[in-house]
């Protein structure tokens, strides 16, 4: 058997985070973020073996939204090109597979969404079980907020660390220009505002934004070629609990857990990138990862600064592989959700060195 | 308004339709329970009384058999206030969110609770059922839980069942979503034009293909940007007859459906032909845009009626045969 090959992230870029980005089809937002990914990368367009995108057609309204978005790429003459209905994260996962299979020696892998198009927090309800809990349309800020009282009445956190979660993530996104929103304030000044969905202020909830990210894989000694200091993935893995709200203990997060250990996060961290939409899930998640207090948290500002809907969670393993491939970084996590309340997670292992 | 400056067009639209579901057993046996009333929760391998009920054991994989009638009182294991109700949930006033666990039951089923206030609400907090007026079989029979301050057994009995029915074996479940469609500033530059009875092209920086309407090229992943105004006749390049009737349908059967490569384009658009009977439509058939009466033009491809043959001779295959 051969020697298993290695995978690297290689480049990486996201349009601005914006409240309302214009165009519809996400063809537009696309087209400078490829840019910039290949550039960033080292590699031509058609030098790419395999694209893969993440998005939703409830999103926009629009049926086949992501057969548009290949236009794009580029994608006569015929390229090889995949698609998953949920955050690119996934998508990410998909190429990493291909490339490790030996399909594929460079991926291109991208995301986009206009969460402004419609009501979000009603779309949102489009993914729960259709039988007995979408019917109700429960928004997806009032599903997070039963998470977050759960998760305070059991005593493992606090609105006033909610609170501090979304001032550190403000300061830290004072440097990231595609940020939505940034600056400096205090927790005293957000824990006076009244509540959304009680115990949810409005900065305990990720903006609604629109946007896209790209993000550019390369195997072994093609990756070594593009860039002096890859980040390497060290292991990738995603988990998924039970559709069922009441069927799984919202405030432990089990399948973020279970995917940060076949991931391989355990070790020495420099920095987590986790894909927390509300202030209480980046604590929760914390915790199921086990991420002690040396791990720097969302440099980036994180998706409560800008949270465009599946291209956010790439964009987490993007900002955490830059982090790797700069040098402020020997080790760092990318982390994705989908789903409601912390369904979904997907956990990837960044690393300087192979 | 100059067309190049303008914002991008948008309008609003609304998506409805009915999701129509089947029911198995296990969901079935639920709903028809709903309908008399009745809660029933499915018992796994584990002893565990999962409401709502699951249709096969997460323990041991095996379908879910034994189903056991709940009470419709339950207790809040956690909540939060909806100051605004959206479109679609179960009140439309102010109401709280609680995961409740039923009495009798091991996990949780959310729903909403009519309290009145948020200061009403608090985990622990007694519930029951309200029922809808006319239960159908669906998870809104339970219209909403209410507070309820008494104990399990006082609370238990419930309205005499409805006579018998066939089981509940679908539900159908209406989705009605609101957008704002946004189109690019190329295709709201293209929409203009077209409510002024002119057809804009965008020719590829790359490529220097012509596409109508203007998009990012397919071949170079660039944006058309370069305007070019392509002429309102061409050549059919290939075609189908319609023969089959449909809901909606706005002509009589039979009707040709074509390709039409227009003059000055290198992608051909999609339009009707009339103006001659549908046998006599062929590829290489020259044919011109009839527009409708100027008053009736918006920012619509419809602001073209139809194209209908021209005369001229027909349209060497080699000019179009890129096309097909
Ligand atoms: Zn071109």
């Amino acid at each position: 058997m051969s020697r298993q090959r290695a995978v690297a992230v290689v480049g990486f870029a996201q349009s601005p985070c914006r409240p309302e980005a214009g165009t519809t089809s996400g063809v537009e937002t696309l087209v400078p973020v490829f840019q910039r990914a290949l550039a960033e990368a080292g590699l031509a367009r058609r030098e790419v073996d395999f694209w893969c995108s993440g998005s939703c057609d409830y999103l926009a309204g629009r049926a086949f939204s992501f057969v548009n978005a290949v236009d794009a790429i580029g994608a006569y003459p015929p390229i090889c090109e995949s698609h998953v209905e949920m955050d690119a994260a996934w998508a990410c996962y998909e190429a990493y597979v291909k490339i490790l299979a030996g399909e594929a020696d460079t991926a291109l892998v991208y995301g986009f969404g206009k969460s402004s198009a419609g009501e979000l927090p009603r779309v949102l309800a489009l993914q729960l079980d259709p039988y007995v809990t979408a019917p109700l349309w429960p928004d997806s800020v009032s599903i997070a907020a039963l998470q977050a009282r759960l998760a305070c009445e059991r005593g493992i956190l606090t609105e006033r660390d909610m609170a501090e979660v979304a001032v550190r993530s403000r300061v830290d996104a004072a440097a990231n220009p595609c940020a939505q929103v940034a600056g400096a304030t205090t927790a005293e000044t957000l824990l006076a505002a009244p509540y959304v969905a009680d115990p949810l202020r409005a900065h305990d909830c990720a903006p609604v934004s629109d946007g896209a990210a790209a993000l550019v894989l390369a195997a072994s000694d093609r990756a070594r070629e593009l860039r002096d200091r890859p980040a390497w993935i060290a292991g990738m893995a995603h988990r998924i609990d039970p559709q069922g709200l009441g069927e799984r203990d919202l405030a432990a997060v089990p399948s973020a857990r279970a995917a940060a250990e076949a991931a391989g996060v355990a070790g020495d961290l420099d920095v987590a990138e986790l894909h927390a939409p509300f202030t209480h899930q980046e604590l929760l998640l914390r915790a199921a990862l086990g991420l002690g207090d040396s791990v720097r948290i969302n440099p980036s500002g994180g998706a409560l600064c800008g949270n465009p809907m599946f291209s956010a969670g790439l964009a987490r393993i993007g900002a955490a592989a830059e982090q790797v491939m700069s040098g402020r970084a020997g080790r760092a996590v990318g982390h994705a959700t989908s789903g409601p309340a912390l369904q979904q997670n997907l956990v990837c292992v960044l690393e300087a060195e192979q | 308004m100059d067309i190049a400056s303008a914002p991008p067009l948008s309008a609003p639209m609304v998506i409805g339709f009915d999701y129509t579901r089947s029911l198995g057993p296990v969901l079935g046996s639920f709903m028809t329970g709903l309908r008399e009333r009745r809660v029933l929760g499915s018992r796994t391998s584990d002893g565990r009384i999962h409401v709502p009920p699951l249709e096969y054991d997460p323990v041991t994989h095996a379908p879910v058999t034994d189903l056991v009638e709940v009470l419709t009182t339950g207790t809040v294991i956690s909540w939060t206030w909806t100051h605004r109700p959206l479109e679609g949930q179960p009140l439309a006033h102010p109401f709280g969110w609680a995961l409740i666990r039923l009495d009798g039951a091991d996990t949780t089923l959310l729903h909403a609770v009519d309290a009145g206030e948020p200061g009403r609400m608090r985990t622990g907090m007694r519930v029951r059922a309200r029922w809808a007026a006319n239960p159908v079989g669906h998870i809104r029979d339970i219209e909403c839980f209410e507070p309820a301050e008494t104990s399990p057994s006082q609370a238990s009995a419930r309205v005499a069942a409805p006579a018998p029915d066939a089981p509940v074996t679908t539900i159908v479940t209406p989705i009605l979503l609101r957008y704002r469609h946004t189109a690019s500033d190329q295709e709201s530059r293209y929409l203009r034009a077209l409510a002024e009875g002119r057809l804009l092209g965008g020719r590829c920086p790359a490529c220097r293909k012509v596409y109508l309407p203007p998009r990012v090229c397919p071949a170079d992943g660039v944006p058309t940007d370069e305007e070019v105004v392509v002429t309102d006749r061409g050549t059919v390049t290939t075609f189908c007859v319609v023969n089959v009737p449909f809901a909606g349908q706005r002509l009589d059967p039979p009707y040709v459906v074509a390709q039409v490569l227009l003059d000055g384009a290198d992608i051909p658009l999609s339009h009707l032909i009339l103006g001659c009977p549908a046998g006599q439509v062929r590829m290489g058939m020259r044919v011109a845009a009839v527009w409708r009466e100027r008053a009736q033009w918006s920012h619509t491809p419809e602001n073209i009626a139809h194209f209908a043959p021209t005369g001229e001779p027909d349209a060497p295959c080699e000019s179009y045969a890129d096309q097909l």
